[in-house]
Order: structure tokens, then sequence, then C-alpha cells
């Protein structure tokens, strides 16, 4: 509310009588102020309990100096063969996990979608997507790695989950908006299930599927990456174990060559994306 | 295409349909050459369910003692990095974006470095950005906030400057017609009509923030991720339990808030 609407609507109102209508009216006439006040506080507080302060920063930046002294430059040569070899581990978990989260979530976005199954049973596959949706996969992939040791099975498995969580949600929600009347027209043929999924709900929502299929291999490239630091395959357990030793010519090389993949990579899902457009 | 009345209506053109054969079989094969390449040890794979099971088994029940006096504090600290660093990345983005966005800025050098800023910011995990943060300021909050807003500005740049490029050039000009100065031509030019999208991009990055945030700690970038690995290290199983609830919960409240104050402001 600006200054000259609120003199308007101040002009027109009766004086207040009691404490509560007088607090009424500042919170009508106030209330973005009071909550943007209110928020910097908070805000204030959060960087003092966190122990974040001007000294600290300046600290910080004088150390930063010298640490990125030391990222240069980056050396490829010493470690190349691990880095070849965990870069091609990272790629092949994107891509398997992409294809079996895609695969799994398939039935279950169909099973899930409200428009198409009772309650019963789409309540529990809701909850299990949203769950799986809920952590990040590195602890997802803590989980996995506890319980199927390290390795890239773990990175798999564990971004298949994170697929699941997302590609299931999404095709759930475009399942739900699809129209039913094709749907109808199908089963009034006197189709079975199958072909009523195949001929009514499929080619509404095949195009949308895919631009999500793309997406999340995105996703999970990105993520692959930074699996390995927890020990589930893949480029970060070679670029932790070279920021343990303080190799940081080697971190900059690898955090270079992943940088380098994932613009790679976004190119290649636009070329994608418009051939199924 | 014959008009023929028995044959199949088809989607897309020719070309197309060839180009997507070859998406499919592009994609099998590299599958293939994963599947073939990835090392897997099968008796990993057929033990996994029963690992899983006993795992579970293990974390039950909860542990309640920890959740309040360890686990509480620790959300709390998370939720501090992941908003700290969300309003930073809006302060910071704001302007980076404004000098990204074809309509403003017409040089196309300026545009191209801005580009490469958001790009480098969005392909390095804020876990990886968090690892800089600490070799630089040591373990603990400030490096996850820094690592949030590293791996944010990218995100928010890129939506923004697509959000001020796709606002409609008529309001503008009627805005610059009656001689207003530059920064009342972004007032009440750009911002009415950028305001929408800057609220929802804002809710979604913090949204995402806070999952993300959850996990920084195991880098040693403060919140509740550091106490996750504490409790894995000892075996200490009922309390990763708690940790996990704890997570779910305050993931599923965000989620909550987000759609809820969407709606309240746009």
């Amino acid at each position: 509310m600006d200054a000259l609407t609120r003199k308007v609507l101040l002009a027109h109102e009766t004086k207040p009588s009691t404490i509560v209508e007088k607090g009424k009216r500042i919170i009508r006439f106030y209330g973005v102020q009071i909550l943007a006040a209110l928020f910097v506080i908070y805000l204030v507080y959060a960087a003092t309990t966190l122990g974040i302060n001007p000294k600290r920063i300046a600290q910080g930046v004088s150390q930063g100096k010298e640490f990125i002294g030391r990222l240069f430059p980056p050396d490829f040569i010493t470690r190349w063969e691990d880095i070849r070899h965990d870069m091609l581990e990272s790629l092949e978990m994107a891509v398997l996990a992409s294809i079996l989260g895609i695969v799994l979530s398939l039935p279950l976005g169909l099973l899930g979608a409200r428009n198409l199954m009772p309650p019963i049973i789409t309540w529990p596959i809701r909850f299990f997507i949203s769950f799986a949706r809920a952590f990040n996969p590195i602890i997802i992939g803590i989980i996995f790695v506890k319980a199927v040791g390290f390795g890239p099975l773990a990175g798999i498995l564990t971004l298949s989950v994170a697929s699941i969580g997302f590609i299931g949600k999404l095709f759930i929600e475009a399942i739900e908006e699809i129209s039913m009347k094709q749907v109808e027209a199908v089963r009034a043929s006197g189709a079975s299930f199958t072909s009523i999924i195949r001929y009514g709900v499929m080619p509404q929502v095949s195009a949308r599927f895919i631009g999500f299929s793309m997406y999340q291999f995105d996703s999970n490239l990105r993520n692959s990456t930074t699996l390995g630091i927890v020990g589930a395959g893949g480029i970060g357990g070679t670029l932790f174990a070279a920021y343990q030793r303080f190799d940081y010519q080697i971190v900059s090389a690898i955090v270079l060559i992943i940088i380098a993949l994932i613009i790679t990579d976004e190119y290649v899902s636009e070329r994608v994306r418009r051939i199924f457009q | 295409m014959s008009n023929n009345l028995y044959s199949e209506w088809k989607h897309y053109s020719g070309p197309k349909r060839a180009m997507k054969t070859v998406f499919y079989a592009i994609v099998l094969a590299v599958a293939l050459v994963s599947f073939r390449n990835v090392e897997i040890i099968p008796e990993f794979l057929a033990d996994t369910p029963t690992q899983l099971a006993d795992l579970f088994k293990r974390m039950w029940p909860l542990d309640l003692k920890f959740l309040v006096h360890y686990v509480f504090p620790a959300i709390l600290e998370t939720l501090h990095i992941a908003t700290l660093g969300t309003v930073a990345t809006l302060m910071l983005t704001f302007p980076l974006a404004i000098l990204a966005s074809r309509n403003i800025v017409p040089n196309t050098g300026i545009r191209y470095i801005m580009k490469s800023i958001f790009v480098s910011s969005r392909s390095v995990n804020s876990l990886i950005w968090a690892l800089f943060y600490v070799a630089i300021f040591g373990p603990g909050s400030l490096a996850g906030v820094l690592a949030i807003m590293s791996r944010s500005i990218g995100f928010v740049g890129k939506l923004l400057s697509e959000a001020i490029e796709e606002s409609s050039s008529k309001q503008i000009e009627a805005v610059v017609s009656v001689g207003a100065s530059p920064l009342s031509v972004f007032l009440k030019g750009f911002w009415p009509q950028v305001r929408p999208s800057f609220i929802s991009i804002a809710l979604l990055r913090w949204d995402i923030n806070i999952r993300e945030t959850a996990v920084l700690g195991i880098v040693g970038a403060g919140g509740i991720g550091l106490l996750m690995e504490s409790a894995i290290d000892t075996f200490h199983w009922p309390g990763v339990a708690a940790i996990l609830l704890a997570i779910f919960a305050i993931v599923l409240l965000a989620e909550f808030l987000v759609t809820k104050l969407r709606k309240m402001v746009i």
C-alpha cells in the first residue's frame, strides 16, 4: 500500500476506539512493512546464531586468494586414468539409472493416478513417490552404500529412486490432467484394460513423458558426479580423495571436466527435445 | 501420407520419425555398453533386499531423545542456512539477471559474461561448492550459506533473466514515452510484470535449498548432515531414523508452505 492510498483510506475511517481496533488497523495498513521488518530481524538472528560475521568473511577472503592460487594450473595428467574411468562410470550410472527409473515410473504413474485407480491403490503409491522425492540423492546414497557396499551399484539404485520420485510425480499429474472423453470412447468400443491404457491414456501423455525423462537424465548426470563423495561410485570419489590429500590442482581439473560434461549434456538434451516437439 | 481409411494416423512427420528411431537406437546402444562396462557384483545386487530390510529393522524404534535434543537444533540450523543462502542469492543475482536480459542490456559481450557465470554456477553441484568453501572458510555454517548461494545464482539468474526478457514491451514503451528515468522504467515498467515470476522462483529455490542444505554437513558445511554423518559412523541407526524422519517432515512442511505462500502472494 503506498502512502497516498493510506492517506485516503485513513481520512475515511472513523477513529478507532479500542486498543484491539487500533492494532487491527496498524496491521491492515502496515502489514507488509511489519512482515519485512520481522524477516530482516530473523535474518540477523539467524546469521548471529550461525556465527557468521564480517570478521570471519574478511579472514576467508584473504585465504580465498591463496586457495584459488593453488587451484591453478589444473592437473589433468597425474590421475588421468582414474579420472577417465570414474567419469565414464558417472555417465554409465546416469544412463542405467535413468532407464531403470523411467521404466519403473511408468507403471507406478499409472497406478498412482486418481482418475484411473481407486484410493486404496493410489495412496501407498503416492506416499512412496513423495518419500522418494523428499530425500536428497546423497542421503539415499548413504543408505544404499550401507546396504549394498561401495561402488556404482549403490549409485544406480540411488539415482533410480530419485528418478521415480520425480518422474513418478510429474507423470501422475500429467495423467490426472488428461481428457477422460478419449478414455471413455476407447472403453465404449469394448477395449481391454491394456488397450485403454495404450490407446486412451498413453497418446495424451507420451510427449510430456519424454520431456520429463530428458530432464531427469540431466539431473541424474549432475548427481552422479557427487555421489562418489559418499562412496556410491563415479567421479565424486576421485574428486573427494584428491581434495582430502590437498591435491587442489587435480580437484580443479575434475571440476572443469564436470562443467564441460554438463554443458555438453545441456546442449544435447536441447537438441533431443527439439526432435520430440 | 496415404489417405487410406485403414492406415494408422501418425503424429510425427517422416524425417522426425527417422530421427526418433535413431535416437532410440543410440539410447539402447549406450545402455547396453553401460551395462557391460559398469562394475556390478551380482551377489551384492541379489543381496540388496535382505540388506535393506536388515537396515530398516535396526532403525526401529526411533531414538526420540536424540530427536529432541540433537536433531531439532540441527534442523533449525539447516533452515537458517537455506534461508540465508536464498536471500543472499536473490540480492546478488538480481542485478546480474538484469545485466543478462536482452531487452535491457543490448550489449552481447556483457550478456555472454553473465550467462557464462550462470552456467558455471549451475554446473557445479552444491556439495562441490561446499568443498571449496570449507577449504577457504573452514568447516561451519558460513561455508554452507556460500555454497547454497553459489549453486543458486545460476538457477535464479537464468529463470529471472528469462522472465525479464518475456515481459511485454508495450508497457515499457508507455513508461519510457512519458520521459521516465531508467529507475522508474524498471520499477513501473518491468517490475510489475516480473514480480510474480520473481516470487515463484524465490520460493521454488528456497524449497530446493532446504533439501540441498540437508546434506552439506557431510563435507563439514553445517546443518543436519553433520549429525547424520556422525550417527552413521557410530552405527546409531535409531538416531539416523530420527534424522530421516525430521528431514522428511521439514521437506513436506516447506512444500506446503511454498504452495500456501504462492497462492497468497500471487
